[in-house]
This record gives structure tokens, C-alpha cells and sequence, in this order.
């Protein structure tokens, strides 16, 4: 049962000009993300995990190459970033700031007042509605984002590092939560962490990515079933055995990219 | 007997309330000296020309001034004074805060715009409004427009450099946000580039209106018939100090009422701060 392929990028290559240290950011990505698909990309911070990401989410231009993101239903937006903790704006009340895209797209106001609710009750934030964000949580602020996201219900959704900035704990819960909303929409993910454990939780698929230039070079599947929790990972053998070769393939990155800098 | 004195030791709550009462009475004697120090100034003042330690000639006591104020008041001279003086504050400072908001957008949002304005904008700055000011009323008489324009003048420099700041300063965060959720041209403007150069705006606004005080009584003095400038101008050759010093209070008193409401206004146009 072959899915549907979802984004498609072939040959792709970024570089960033500068006078002084050009950098080829991405070198001749290929890469293919099947429909419904949770895909993880890590690697060492500048590797060019972002640049990837963003291209994707149209904020750059590739220098080579291209992307495809597939649709059938052209009313759909394209994709949707989950933005870090401060992509949260500060100016909007947290219903404001979920119904964020679904009023840009000026959709009628009966769909944006129940999406925007279906979304707020998802993630527990129906109770702060009329709060602005700087009365919040960092726990609070990055389900706003979450939300705000799948509210807009786009192609693909597009992750950049979103626990990153949360105490363990929270990131936890908060990857739990995902998982479940996810599973409900069945969107095609991709998701961009420098933690191998949340990788190893969230992903149908690992990508490793080498840095400058940065390559996709290794890729791991995980098939464990669904839906997951914290606990399945660290109590499964096969998890930790997998936290390691990706550990190694990583070492081994960091401390070339370390001598060369020397 | 005992065993109470210890209970009582032991109550964790009881030893943080009474900490906490400690720190209430602290506040309140600093609210305290905020209260008192004008005072004190007052009475000093007071005690010093009443004995004759400071020229009475110079520096009438306060209980004077007071007298005059109302002498003043009843006879109506004041209002006109004040009268006109707040016309043309008001006046000159919505012709200067008005095009310094829209020139600063334009320039915050469009770069050619700002490369262009902003020479312009640095190489007037320095000059003071004042020092143009027989320009100004060569060009528009000696009525209020002279005032308003001068007032306007002054007003303008701060708001512009401000709101651009504001703009320029926004994190580009809130600009990906807007990007990636397809923010167009006019949604974009009032969702993210007006709320989010606010706040450093309205500090322009305030900065205005501090300058606009200073610099109608300087305008009064130089080119007027009236206004509060004129009134203290005139005492002061005629040698009615009590009547300058009204004068002054009056300023002193309005600047404090505006930066008041300014910042009133503040909080309620950026509550989310």
C-alpha cells in the first residue's frame, strides 16, 4: 500500500553570498514525503535544518532546484509553520492570534469562530482566550502556535524546534498532545529538532542531516505502532539501540565540523 | 503556656505575615516621601522669604504666589492666557504628531522612502525651532499660527525618528509569521506594523508634548501678545514676579497633567505590554 507522495524537492541547493564566507547552506537535496507522513530532520545546529524548512515555508528561495508541495484542493493553504515560543504575537489575543491565518485568508466568520474554537478547546486554551500572550506560560505560548497552525488547516504542517525552548517536562506533555492532534488530522509533518528523543517519539522517519554543506545522509525508519507515548521509547530496547547508531552518525558530524572549524 | 509561645514560633505563615507587614509599612513610608518632598520644598520656600533670608524682592513666598493666582483668577486675565496657550499646545501639537506618524510609517515600511526622507530629517533635526522662529513669523505674522507652526516644528522631530524606530525595530519573527500566513498588504499594516511600532511611537508622542511646553513659552516670550510666555515675559520687565511665577507654576502644573494622560492613554492603546 504505496502512499501518495506530498512534497517532493529534487536537486535542491542553497548558498548564502556573502563577501567575505559564502556558505552552501543545502547541497543537492533530494527528497520525497509521503501523504500523512511524520518526518523528522536532525542534525547539528547550522546545518542547515532551517534553511530547508524555510524554503519550504517560502520565506527563502532556493538557488537550484525546486520544490513541489502536492495538492488536490487549491482553497487549501500550501503549508503552515509552527513557529517557536516568540513567533507567538504579542499584540493579538490568544483567540486573535489562533484565528491568525483563517482571517488573512478572510474565510467567513462562522467558519473562523468555530475552527478557531474546535482548536482552542484541542489544546486547553479555551480558558485564556481573551489573554494576551505575555500572561502565558512558555508551555501555553507554544500550544497558541500549535494551534494556530492546525486551525489553518494547511497541506503540510512545518515544524522549527518547537519544544525547544520548554523544560523537560512540559516538552513531554506537549509532544504527547501533538502526537494526538496529529493523529486526528493525519497531516503530512515536517518536523525539525536537534533532540534524537524527540525524534525517535514523534517520527514515522529520521532524516540525518551532515552540516556545510549540509546533506541529508542518513535515513532511519520507526515503525513502532501508534499512538506512542515517553515511556514506550525509553522502555523499548530496539529504541535505544536506534538512539545510539543515530548518536554515532551524529558524533561523528559534530566532530568533523568541529576540526575543520580548527 | 509554653507550648503555645512555640506553636506560634512555628507557624510559617504568621513569620511571612509578619514580613510582609514590614515590607507594606516600607511601601508606605516611601509614598510617603514621594508626598512630602514638594511640600517640604513649599514650606522651605515659604519659611526662607518670610524671614528675610531670601530676597522677598526675588523670590515672594509661596502663600503670595497663591494670592496673586487667585487675584488673577477672579479677574479673568488668567484664562485668556491659558486659554490661548492651550489652543495653540494643542493645536501645534496634533500639526506636528499627525504628519510625524504618517512620514515615520511611510519611511519605517519602505526603505526608498527612508533612505531618501531620512538625510533630510537628520540634517533639520539640530536646528532649533526657536532660532527660526523670526523667520517664522516674517513668513506667518505674529498671531497663533506663528506659535503653531513653531510648536509644530519642534514637535515634529522626535515623533518621526520614534515611529520609524518602531517600525524598523519590529522582530522579524512577526514578519515570517505574517509572510507564511499570507498576510496581505493593508492586513499586514494593521496587524503587525501599527501595533507592533506602537509602543516606541507613543514614547515619541510623549517626548513631543514635553518639548511642545518648552517651546511655546519660549515662542510667547519672543513674538506674542498673549499666552502664558507672554505673561511671564511681561511680569517679569515689569518686575511682577508674583505674577511670573504663576506663570511658571501654570506650565510646571500642565506638564505634569499632559505626561499623565499621555501615559493613561498609553496604557490603554498597548495593553498587551
Amino acid at each position: 500500500m504505496k502512499k501518495k507522495a506530498k512534497i517532493e524537492i529534487t536537486n535542491l541547493t542553497k548558498a548564502f553570498y556573502k563577501k567575505q564566507s559564502s556558505v552552501t547552506a543545502l547541497e543537492d537535496i533530494n527528497l520525497t514525503i509521503e501523504e500523512g507522513e511524520f518526518v523528522c530532520l536532525v542534525g547539528p545546529s547550522g546545518c542547515g535544518k532551517t534553511t530547508l524548512l524555510r524554503i519550504l515555508a517560502d520565506l527563502e528561495t532556493p538557488s537550484i532546484g525546486d520544490f513541489k508541495i502536492l495538492t488536490e484542493d487549491k482553497t487549501r493553504p500550501l503549508q503552515s509553520m509552527v513557529f517557536q515560543e516568540r513567533g507567538v504575537i504579542p499584540w493579538l489575543t490568544v483567540e486573535e492570534n489562533v484565528a491568525f491565518g483563517l482571517k488573512m485568508r478572510r474565510l467567513p466568520k462562522e467558519v473562523i469562530r468555530e475552527r478557531t474554537a474546535y482548536y482552542l478547546k484541542k489544546t486547553g486554551l479555551d480558558p485564556f482566550s481573551t489573554l494576551y500572550p505575555k500572561e502565558l506560560s512558555g508551555g501555553m505560548k507554544q500550544r497558541v502556535s500549535i494551534a494556530r497552525a492546525f486551525a489553518n488547516d494547511p497541506e503540510i504542517l512545518l515544524m522549527d524546534e518547537p519544544f525547544a525552548a520548554l523544560d523537560e517536562q512540559n516538552k513531554f506533555i506537549l509532544q504527547e498532545e501533538l502526537l494526538s492532534i496529529w493523529a486526528e488530522t493525519g497531516k503530512t509533518v515536517l518536523f525539525i529538532t536537534h533532540s534524537i528523543d524527540e525524534a525517535l517519539l514523534l517520527s514515522d522517519r529520521i532524516l540525518l542531516m551532515s552540516s556545510q554543506p549540509g546533506k541529508i545522509i542518513h535515513e532511519i525508519k520507526i515503525d513502532l505502532p501508534r499512538p506512542r507515548k515517553v515511556e514506550d521509547i525509553r522502555e523499548n530496547p530496539e529504541m535505544a539501540a536506534k538512539f545510539v547508531e543515530i548518536w554515532q552518525h551524529l558524533q561523528e558530524e559534530v566532530q568533523n565540523s568541529r576540526r575543520e572549524k580548527n | 503556656m509554653n507550648k503555645k509561645i512555640t506553636e506560634v514560633q512555628e507557624n510559617p505563615f504568621e513569620i511571612e505575615q509578619q514580613e510582609w507587614r514590614k515590607r507594606q509599612r516600607k511601601e508606605r513610608w516611601k509614598q510617603m516621601l514621594t508626598i512630602a518632598s514638594p511640600v517640604f520644598m513649599l514650606m522651605l520656600w515659604e519659611f526662607l522669604s518670610q524671614t528675610g533670608l531670601l530676597d522677598i524682592r526675588f523670590f515672594p513666598p509661596p502663600t503670595a504666589i497663591v494670592g496673586t493666582f487667585i487675584d488673577m483668577t477672579t479677574s479673568g486675565v488668567l484664562f485668556e492666557h491659558v486659554g490661548i496657550s492651550l489652543y495653540r499646545i494643542f493645536l501645534g501639537f496634533l500639526l506636528g504628531v499627525v504628519p510625524g506618524v504618517v512620514i515615520g510609517l511611510l519611511m519605517g515600511l519602505y526603505s526608498p522612502i527612508r533612505h531618501f526622507i531620512s538625510p533630510i530629517v537628520m540634517a533639520l533635526m539640530p536646528i532649533p525651532t526657536l532660532a527660526l522662529l523670526p523667520i517664522i513669523i516674517i513668513l506667518f505674522g505674529i498671531g497663533d499660527l506663528s506659535k503653531v507652526i513653531t510648536i509644530a516644528g519642534s514637535v515634529f522631530f522626535p515623533v518621526v525618528i520614534n515611529t520609524v524606530a518602531g517600525v524598523t525595530n519590529i522582530d522579524s519573527i512577526y514578519l515570517d509569521v505574517a509572510k507564511n500566513y499570507g498576510a496581505g498588504k493593508v492586513s499586514f499594516f494593521t496587524k503587525i506594523a501599527l501595533p507592533g511600532a506602537l509602543p516606541v511611537m507613543l514614547e515619541g508622542i510623549q517626548m513631543g508634548q514635553a518639548i511642545a511646553l518648552l517651546t511655546i513659552v519660549a515662542a510667547e516670550m519672543m513674538g506674542a501678545t498673549s499666552g502664558i510666555g507672554f505673561l511671564i515675559w511681561t511680569s517679569y520687565k515689569a518686575f511682577l514676579l508674583q505674577e511670573m511665577y504663576v506663570g511658571l507654576i501654570l506650565i510646571s502644573f500642565f506638564g505634569y497633567l499632559f505626561s499623565l494622560f499621555l501615559r493613561g492613554l498609553q496604557k490603554k492603546m498597548v495593553p498587551w505590554r
